[in-house]
């Protein structure tokens, strides 16, 4: 997911004030910034909200690669919104980590030095136009598998941001579908980008919900504090479930011999993505962990004259208007 | 000294002449910029015809220890919704 | 220079001048998605962005329709070549740092914002409607590129010097939002255009201002380059053509 494999920290604190917290929890109340909290909880949460945050503008990249070479100017303007709207995503999440006592500039810094992580999934690269289409239906629309559950986590400010980021998200998964409509039943070479990009982005989008978490200790935690609503098992086989039918409608195959329904569980079988491939792109061997990095680093760098030049000004007004006063 | 644009909370007034609502936050170098990112950042659908900025240090919030008592009381005063009264069907809607 | 005194061929002529100078413009804008020094100002400049890609739509919609041989605005956009387009040449130059971006886009909304009003009052209603939406966008657009120049002139030592290298470097193209040729002529005798020598009033003495307040001052004495609205660019518009029309150029039959 966009955000995945979040350690949740362990908390040392006077088991009478973390049960009165579960309780809260429990009862389904919402926990507010200046409320007391486990240590553990508001740690595990920067974590988990600032590598959402992450993601989002980390992901502006592979779809703003294509922001240029758009085909119509149509498409372009809803790439560009919709690149636009990740960009406004990422800033609500870093709005909510930072009631908890982070800076923005501290979490981006912890970006660029390697010590916070983002979704595996934004180190692949987008190579066709039919990729945008792709990633905008089996990317976001993983995402969004995530999210909506999220939206009643337990704590106030990431919860109202999943609610907002939700609502703007509507049109993105469908954009993406509409893409892939349009290049499914085009011409032979636009079927042939749409059947690429599925095979690309089929395992890679699979790996975005994090290797199997049924009997780790940290996911337990999340859940019981309802900052992870589902296990990533649940979510990947309703993703699974809900994406073989789209894409048979559209007469694309799904990359995978192994995949049919299985009658049983109401649901289909399917083939685990490579997950050594999931752990060497998590390290920064994806096939482009080098340049998004590097693309963040030098917006960082090459913009540090703007924002210090932006902030001296209100300096300056604000001393003129305290003379003047 | 550090060139972190402070953060500030916006308030948007939508388009039916509701309440300003708290919508979120935005780092901004002053208020005049603060306002304009607003616009940028809040009202990308439409949302709004009039913003408030505040600088979220000058936020002075109820502490959450107070919660009973500051808004325990209301809850006894139920005579103020209006379901506390019953009128009888034959009157029609009020 | 050949005298245009077809007033449909101008005013196709006229309208692409328009558009493609949004087209460009937006395009240049947009490659700053996802790399802009803050989210802030990442998010505003989709937004604008975005307007002139609008903008862009309405005024080469309306030139397909005058010239009446089917084409649409993305014939117009993607399927033309360098020495047909009629951008200004200030839209067309590279990004450069941050301050140049907001210096160009500083020097082009002091022309774009009142060459709107001056269209809103065409004759042509097709025309004066498009400059109406296309003016309360704009007015925004140089509110907020204004703001930003004052800021950054009168920022740091640093911000100070980049925003006036900015301001050199761009100067030169400045002059020829400013001069009319025989389209323009044409069409502003038929009321249906301004001409844009009838806006340098207004541009110089926005621009002095804002320059002022910002600390900055213009080179004296500048040539001037021109040739963008007839059609004769710098290098740098055909690799942005290479890139933004490859998919339909590659692919001619496909629908997108």
């Amino acid at each position: 997911m966009y955000a995945q494999m979040v350690k949740s920290e362990a908390t040392n604190e006077d088991p009478e004030k973390l049960a009165a917290f579960q309780a809260r929890i429990d009862a389904g109340e919402k926990i507010e910034p200046k409320e007391w909290m486990p240590e553990g909880y508001r740690k595990t949460l920067i974590r988990q909200i600032g590598q959402h945050a992450h993601s989002e503008i980390v992901g502006q990249l592979p779809e703003g690669n294509w922001i240029t070479r758009a085909p119509t100017l149509e498409r372009k303007a809803i790439l560009l919104a919709k690149v636009q709207d990740e960009a406004g995503h990422g800033l609500y999440l870093y709005c909510a980590a930072e009631t908890l006592g982070v800076s923005r500039d501290e979490l981006t810094e912890a970006l660029l030095s390697g010590k916070m992580k983002y979704s595996s999934i934004f180190n692949y690269p987008t190579l066709n136009w039919a990729d945008i289409g792709a990633v905008g239906w089996l990317v976001d629309g993983a995402a969004i598998m995530n999210q909506v559950p999220l939206q009643r986590t337990s704590f106030g400010p990431y919860s109202r941001a999943m609610i907002r980021i939700c609502k703007e998200e509507s049109f993105h998964q469908r954009q993406g579908y509409d893409i892939m409509m349009k290049m499914a039943q085009g011409t032979p070479e636009q079927k042939a980008m749409a059947q690429d990009a599925l095979n690309r982005f089929w395992y890679p989008s699979l790996m975005m919900f994090g290797p199997s978490d049924k009997d780790s200790v940290h996911s337990a935690q999340s859940m019981a504090w309802k900052i992870k609503i589902n296990t990533n098992d649940e979510l990947r086989q309703k993703f699974v479930d809900q994406t073989v039918p789209q894409a048979e409608y559209l007469g694309l195959t799904i990359p995978d011999p192994e995949l049919r329904w299985n009658e049983e569980k109401g649901g289909y079988d399917f083939s685990e993505p490579d997950w050594s491939e999931f752990f060497e792109v998590i390290k920064g061997n994806g096939p482009c962990n080098a340049e998004r990095m590097e693309a963040r680093q030098k917006a960082w760098d090459d913009g540090a004259w703007f924002r210090e030049g932006l902030m001296a000004h209100a300096r300056k007004r604000a001393a003129a208007k305290v003379a003047a006063e | 000294m550090s060139s972190e644009w402070p953060l500030w909370e916006i308030f948007i007034r939508g388009q039916h002449g509701l309440n300003h609502r708290h919508v979120g936050s935005l780092h901004a170098p002053d208020a005049e910029m603060a306002v304009k990112h607003a616009r940028d950042v809040y009202t990308r659908r439409n949302e709004g015809v009039s913003i408030w900025v505040v600088p979220s240090s000058a936020i002075t919030a109820s502490s959450p220890s107070d919660k009973g008592p500051l808004f325990d009381p209301s809850n006894s005063k139920v005579y103020r919704h209006p379901t506390f009264f019953d009128i009888p069907e034959e009157v029609g809607k009020m | 220079m050949e005298t245009v005194v077809d007033l449909d061929a101008a005013l196709f002529e006229g309208l692409c001048r328009m558009g493609d100078t949004t087209l460009v413009l937006g395009h240049r804008v947009s490659e700053w998605c996802g790399h802009a020094p803050v989210l802030e100002e990442d998010i505003a400049l989709a937004n604008m962005a975005l307007d002139l890609i609008g903008q862009t739509q309405l005024w080469l919609g309306l030139a397909g329709d005058v010239e009446g041989k089917g084409r649409d605005a993305d014939a117009l956009a993607f399927r033309r070549d360098a020495w047909e387009f009629r951008n200004l040449l200030l839209a067309e130059r590279p990004n450069g740092d941050f301050g140049q971006t907001l210096m160009r886009q500083f020097l082009f909304d002091a022309w774009h914002q009142p060459m709107l009003k001056a269209l809103e009052g065409s004759k042509d209603a097709r025309i004066a409607e498009i400059a109406a939406k296309a003016g309360r966008e704009v007015a925004y657009h140089l509110e907020r590129s204004a703001d930003l120049v004052i800021r950054l002139g009168d920022g740091t030592e640093e911000s100070h010097k980049r925003m006036q290298a900015a301001l050199d470097t761009l100067w030169p193209y400045t002059g020829e939002m400013m001069m009319a040729d025989d389209v323009d002529r044409t069409l502003a005798e038929a009321g249906v255009m301004a001409a844009p020598d009838s806006i340098r009033p207004t541009w110089e003495a926005l621009v002095a201002e804002v320059l002022g307040e910002a600390k900055l001052k213009a080179p004296e004495g500048a040539y001037m380059h021109k040739g963008g609205k007839q059609g004769t660019h710098s290098e740098h518009l055909g690799h942005m053509l290479a890139t933004m029309q490859w998919l339909q150029r590659a692919y001619p039959d496909a629908k997108w």
